[in-house]
């Protein structure tokens, strides 16, 4: 294990999480005049919002946001980015923390033009965490089209190393280097801002909602995968049994969240997802019948309410008051059939539809991964700022659900948390 | 600066497997110009090479042709050099194959009637490259000569005062400004307040007066209460801010621009330049033009605008079923706070006691499941937290029912519901409420489709209408910018009178540089949630008093040290650019001649675009250095071939138009090579000049291609695409009179993710300038 020791650094800031608003964190403080590190585990920036088609209310792609940030970090030269970098351990106090940072080898180094001469030779195949696992990519892979750095990577999990080789022999640039190591980087930072987001809630725990039993039923962020013309159907909504043109979608909101036995709290995000769902199928599907399950409606604000009211002005979309209590499927059509209990007029609904969307809740990634460092956590596992003690703060999902425009207001505040921290010592 | 030029061209990447590298170098060569080429040209030695020849022969202004500028550009950076990065990679040989463009036989070269697309397509690229390097300089920063580092803050609520602290605690001078005699705002003036951090269970004391006294205790935050601004003059760095009290009437008052009625005559028509400034004099009498600054206003660096809102009024008919207006004892939530805040919760008829109270949500009959205007998820919260008053002020018998449409509770607010539904006197249902009438000394509140059954009656003593939270923005400009725009926001209208965002992205970007709108007068918000907003507002402004102190812009073009040069001597005072101008950087005199402000600016160049006269550019992007490129592009006509290839211009947006071609290039689809792009930083900064020097040329075609405009706009500079359109429309005209179709000028939309679009887009416009034939003005 090569071990790097940098320079102790005063009065800069560490970010962990590239997604949107650790990047936000980031480039806000950079820009007032700070050093910063961002420090990402993934090898690529931009986190869940990555993997959206489009962001609601104005169903505009997030690769337009995330392009100007990333020509903001190329122009600044106080930032220093680290993909595939995770902190390992973080000790200290406000003003003064030592930072361990574990920098997995992406065995692919800056000679990379992305020529893909490498990933066509490629032996070995892996499922794509990107699309959840809808389709599978090789051992050495571009994360996505847009994905910055602009590098191949490789998936050491998997790969046969140098027992294969043939992507070297086939690597022009001698851009690959199949003993690169785990390098360890120690850093000296003054106050550190916990980027970590979310992870959708897995769905296989919700048993009566079908998810991983019956193949019709997806989750409302794999449908943004199917729908992204990046993605694994190249922006066809097909179903996964027999990649039909669904006519007919149901979408089951709060799957798993404002519920006792999962996720007790509201996600936020999923109802203003759903209908920028609809917009998709309508998009690809003009008769497509759409019926949404849900218990409140969650659009607050003049913009989503404006959005949500033009989604009722569709004839063809059904808004039902009622929790999905369980679901069935057709064995011989694979349709699903949810049933409710329509809350305003008590009779038991039964809803039969091509495809069935499960509007899964966000987790928090902190949840289910112990962070390295002295943090408070609530019961579900959001990070708990103490503004008073400082140093260490938490921004986006890893605090609390919300959608991008908190987010990025939340973590420009925590940019500036931050920079009180060290302008305190 | 003395240029020595050097033109770098990497083969590798399939560039020298594609291209006739030697035909290439013949390029620069033939203007005397030295050229090196490396087969991997962003490797260490390809580097070393470069970085050499600026050492020992002081290159200092290179064209490096290969990848595009969009990666490595960290590599190909050259202190105190000028770079331009010529694509021949993503735009040239990945997007035209050979295998689509064959290369020439030996007997087709000179034949007259083969040509090589490709080759010519890279040829013109390095001879665009070469041609802009000549016309663009360094930037220089434009320094301030004083600045002020005080920040101010609009608005002494729980939003100011915490954006106060926050910036005090980052050492920043402040000052807040709030018009009532205290502070406090409305979080004063509540009884109890939604809770700010978890569990978000419980109500809890007002937060307010423990802010207060935090603010008062920091010597750097002066506090005026009594006091309003009357007129923000100057620009970020170099505010001239005159202050008065509320209801005074000052020489310093800020002056409004004409409505579009007072600019025409009796008849209709437009009123010329003189008279105009005579009935805008007129219109602003006894107020200070905006060009005179105030000797004894306070210096200030940035703004952030919290002022807030009030309660929504409800006026007119349109609630006279719920009875507001005849009713006594039908209140707004505002009404029944302020009771509530004063003692115990009494009838306002007879002031008996109001044990049963029904809180209503949503006005709306039968389909509309809207609750009223202004509220967001406030208005759930709020009715939670004022169902339980009801029970803390009658504990044994108290009743409070909330009728809604949609509990609007989102994020861990959802906890804050669930703990107030255990409450036994609260009740909530889902329900349209038809009416509320009176009934004996009561109400009766009737309503429709609830979760208890098909219509319900329920007694109640009082009533209590969640209306909304009015941002202070929909009465009054609030922060009377003297800006020759006006002195507020352009385009709240987008946000029902919020002075919001656009942007999902980028939250506090707003029209103004340098004021930063937090809190409740941009969207109806808890105190938690204005408080986290106070802090962002107030790193916003800390990074515009910053940047202004680098010389640099601020968002989007961060860092960018150029600022627009005027040559007025050539003027004509025609104002488009003080008009079209999307942050109302400019300020036009008496005579019309517009006064930079550089620190307001956002670099765009939409005033380049819109100046007829083309006295405007900037160190590294001007009308010569785009001219100049459009001009070096070789127009084959049939002096040289019997069908000579077509030329269309692309004048392609640099934020979201050029990132799809190289995605589109990337993915190896093809489009005409016939095409040329030039990248520009907003469609809003073309100059139709371009357009008429590339017809003149003998070029076919020209489109335009940047983002989508609309109330959805995506333009980072606002309005880019769509001063482009305008001036498109326009152009037709002038095509008409030279006898051109207008199909040859043309704009197309594309946002940033639609690279599968890119080919159908160009050949499209190829075939319709194919179908319309070559420029007759070819080869004159």
């Amino acid at each position: 294990m090569a071990e790097d020791k940098a320079a102790p650094v005063s009065k800069s800031i560490m970010v962990v999480g590239g997604g949107i608003s650790g990047l936000t964190t980031c480039l806000e403080a950079a820009e007032v005049g700070y050093e910063v590190f961002l420090v990402e585990k993934n090898p690529y920036l931009g986190g869940r919002v990555a993997q959206l088609n489009q962001y609601f209310p104005k169903l505009c792609p997030p690769s337009c946001g995330l392009e100007i940030n990333f020509r903001r970090i190329k122009d600044n030269p106080k930032i220093t980015v680290l993909t595939l970098g995770e902190v390992e351990k973080v000790d200290g106090s406000p003003g003064n923390y030592d930072v361990t940072i574990k920098l997995n080898p992406r065995y692919v180094n800056e000679n990379c033009t992305v020529c893909g001469d490498c990933t066509d030779v490629c032996p070995v195949e892996r499922n794509n965490a990107f699309n959840f696992d809808m389709d599978k990519t090789k051992a050495i892979y571009k994360p996505f089209e847009m994905s910055f750095p602009m590098r191949f990577v490789i998936d050491s999990s998997v790969c046969k190393g140098s027992d294969c080789g043939k992507c070297v022999e086939a690597c022009k640039y001698n851009a690959i280097d199949l003993n690169a190591d785990v390098k360890t980087l120690n850093l000296n930072v003054g106050a550190i801002v916990w980027a970590t987001g979310w992870e959708p809630y897995d769905a296989a725990k919700i048993d009566n909602l079908g998810f991983g039993k019956y193949d019709n039923i997806i989750t409302n962020m794999m449908l943004e995968r199917l729908a992204s013309p990046n993605g694994p159907t190249k922006g066809q909504i097909l179903r996964p049994s027999d990649s039909k043109q669904p006519e007919s979608v149901v979408f089951v909101q709060c799957a798993g969240s404002r519920d006792e036995n999962h996720l007790t709290y509201c996600s936020y995000v999923c109802c203003m997802a759903s209908l920028k769902h609809v917009t998709y199928i309508r998009e690809r599907y003009p008769d497509a019948k759409i019926y949404i399950f849900y218990i409140d409606i969650r659009t607050p604000g003049y913009r989503y309410e404006k959005f949500y009211k033009k989604i009722k002005e569709d004839k063809n979309v059904f808004f039902i008051k009622g929790k999905v209590a369980e679901v069935n499927e057709n064995p011989d059509s694979k349709n699903i059939t949810v049933i409710a209990e329509n809350a305003v007029t008590g009779e038991k609904i039964k809803q039969e539809a091509e495809m069935v969307v499960l509007a899964t809740g966000m987790q928090p990634t902190a949840k289910n991964i112990k962070l390295p460092a002295d943090l408070k956590y609530n019961e579900e596992g959001f990070i708990i700022n103490d503004f008073e003690k400082g140093g260490m703060f938490a921004t986006g999902c890893a605090n609390k659900p919300a959608d991008v425009v908190s987010s990025n207001q939340n973590a420009t505040g925590m940019a500036l948390k931050a920079i009180q921290t060290l302008v305190r010592r | 600066m003395d240029k020595k030029y050097g033109v770098y061209i990497c083969t590798g990447c399939g560039i020298g497997d594609a291209l006739d590298i030697e035909g290439l170098c013949g390029v620069p060569k033939e203007e005397g110009l030295g050229v090196k080429t490396h087969p991997f040209l962003c490797g260490k030695e390809g580097v070393e090479l470069i970085k050499k020849d600026i050492a020992d022969e002081g290159i200092n202004t290179l064209v490096i042709a290969g990848c595009s500028r969009r990666v490595n550009f960290d590599v190909f950076d050259f202190e105190g050099c000028i770079v331009d990065r010529v694509n021949l990679r993503e735009q040239v040989v990945w997007s035209h194959p050979r295998s689509k463009y064959p290369a020439l036989t030996e007997e087709q070269k000179d034949d007259g009637e083969h040509f090589d697309s490709l080759q010519m397509l890279a040829e013109d690229y390095i001879k665009m490259g070469m041609a802009k390097v000549k016309k663009i300089d360094l930037p220089e920063p434009s320094i301030l000569e004083t600045i002020s580092k005080k920040i101010l803050v609009i608005g002494g609520g729980i939003t100011g005062i915490t954006a106060a602290i926050d910036a005090a605690k980052a050492g920043y001078d402040v000052a807040i400004v709030e018009k009532e005699a205290s502070l406090g705002g409305y979080a004063a003036k509540l009884r109890s307040q939604l809770p700010v951090e978890g569990p978000f269970e419980d109500l809890i004391p007002t937060v307010i007066e423990a802010k207060i006294k935090e603010a008062e205790s920091y010597p750097s935050i002066e506090i005026k209460t009594d006091t309003i601004v009357a007129r923000i003059a100057g620009q970020p760095g170099e505010f001239t801010v005159t202050l008065k009290k509320p209801g005074e009437k000052t020489e310093f008052d800020v002056p409004f621009p004409l409505p579009d009625e007072m600019k025409v005559d009796e008849k209709g028509k437009e009123l010329d330049v003189d008279q105009l400034a005579e009935v805008y004099k007129e219109f602003n009498k006894g107020k200070n033009d905006i060009l005179t600054l105030d000797p004894n206003g306070e210096k200030f660096g940035a703004v952030v605008l919290a002022a807030g809102w009030r309660g929504d009024k409800l006026e007119g008919n349109a609630f006279a079923h719920l009875g507001f207006g005849k009713l006594p004892d039908v209140v707004t939530n505002c009404q029944f706070e302020e009771m509530a805040s004063k003692g115990r919760i009494t009838r306002p008829s007879d002031g008996s006691e109001a044990k049963s109270v029904v809180f209503i949500q949503s006005p709306g009959k039968g389909d509309d499941d809207s609750d009223f205007d202004y509220t967001g998820s406030i208005t759930s919260l709020v009715s939670l937290k004022q169902a339980k008053y009801v029970r803390e002020d009658y504990p044994d018998d108290g009743k409070a029912y909330i009728f809604y449409q949609h509990m609007r509770t989102p994020g861990l607010q959802e906890n804050f519901y669930k703990s107030i539904q255990q409450d036994v006197g609260i009740f909530l249902t889902k329900g349209s409420v038809v009416s509320v009438s009176k009934n004996g000394d009561g109400l009766i509140v009737e309503a429709d489709d609830t979760l208890l059954g098909e219509k319900i009656q329920v007694k109640a003593d009082m009533v209590v209408l969640a209306s909304g939270m009015v941002p202070a923005t929909a009465d009054d400009p609030v922060v009377n910018l003297a800006y020759r725009q006006g002195p507020g926001f352009r385009d709240n209208a987008l946000f029902n009178d919020y002075a919001d965002s656009n942007f999902i992205c980028f939250p506090y970007e707003t029209q103004r540089t340098g004021v930063y709108a937090a809190g409740c007068i941009r969207r109806s918000m808890t105190i938690e949630e204005s408080m986290e907003d106070a802090t962002g507002a107030a790193l916003k402004a800390i990074q515009c008093l910053e940047s202004v102190d680098r010389g640099v812009s601020v968002h989007p073009r961060s860092g960018d040290m150029t600022f627009p040069d005027f040559f007025f001597q050539r003027c004509t005072q025609c104002k488009r650019c003080t008009e079209e101008c999307p942050f109302g950087a400019l300020d036009d005199d008496e005579k019309g001649t517009p006064k930079p402000n550089p620190t307001r600016c956002r670099r765009c160049g939409t005033c380049m675009g819109a100046c007829p006269e083309r006295i405007i550019g900037f160190a590294d992007y001007n009308i010569d250095s785009i001219g100049s490129m459009v001009k070096a592009v070789g127009i084959p006509s049939e002096d040289d071939y019997s069908e000579p290839p077509l030329r269309i211009l692309g004048l392609v947006c640099e934020n979201d138009a050029y990132p799809a071609l190289d995605i589109a290039g990337m993915n190896r689809l093809t489009y005409s090579a016939d095409v040329r792009f030039i990248p520009v930083r907003c469609l809003g900064s073309v100059n139709v000049i371009w357009i008429k020097d590339a017809l003149s040329q003998g070029m076919d075609g020209i489109f335009l291609l940047g983002c989508k405009h609309g109330d959805d706009y995506q333009c980072h500079f606002v309005k880019g695409s769509e001063l482009a359109n305008i001036r498109m429309k326009k152009i037709g005209d002038a095509l008409a009179s030279l006898a051109l179709e207008e199909e040859r000028v043309a704009q197309f939309d594309i946002a940033i993710d639609e690279y599968d679009k890119i080919p159908g887009i160009i050949d499209s416009f190829v075939e319709v300038i194919e179908g319309v034939g070559p420029n007759p003005f070819k080869g004159f």
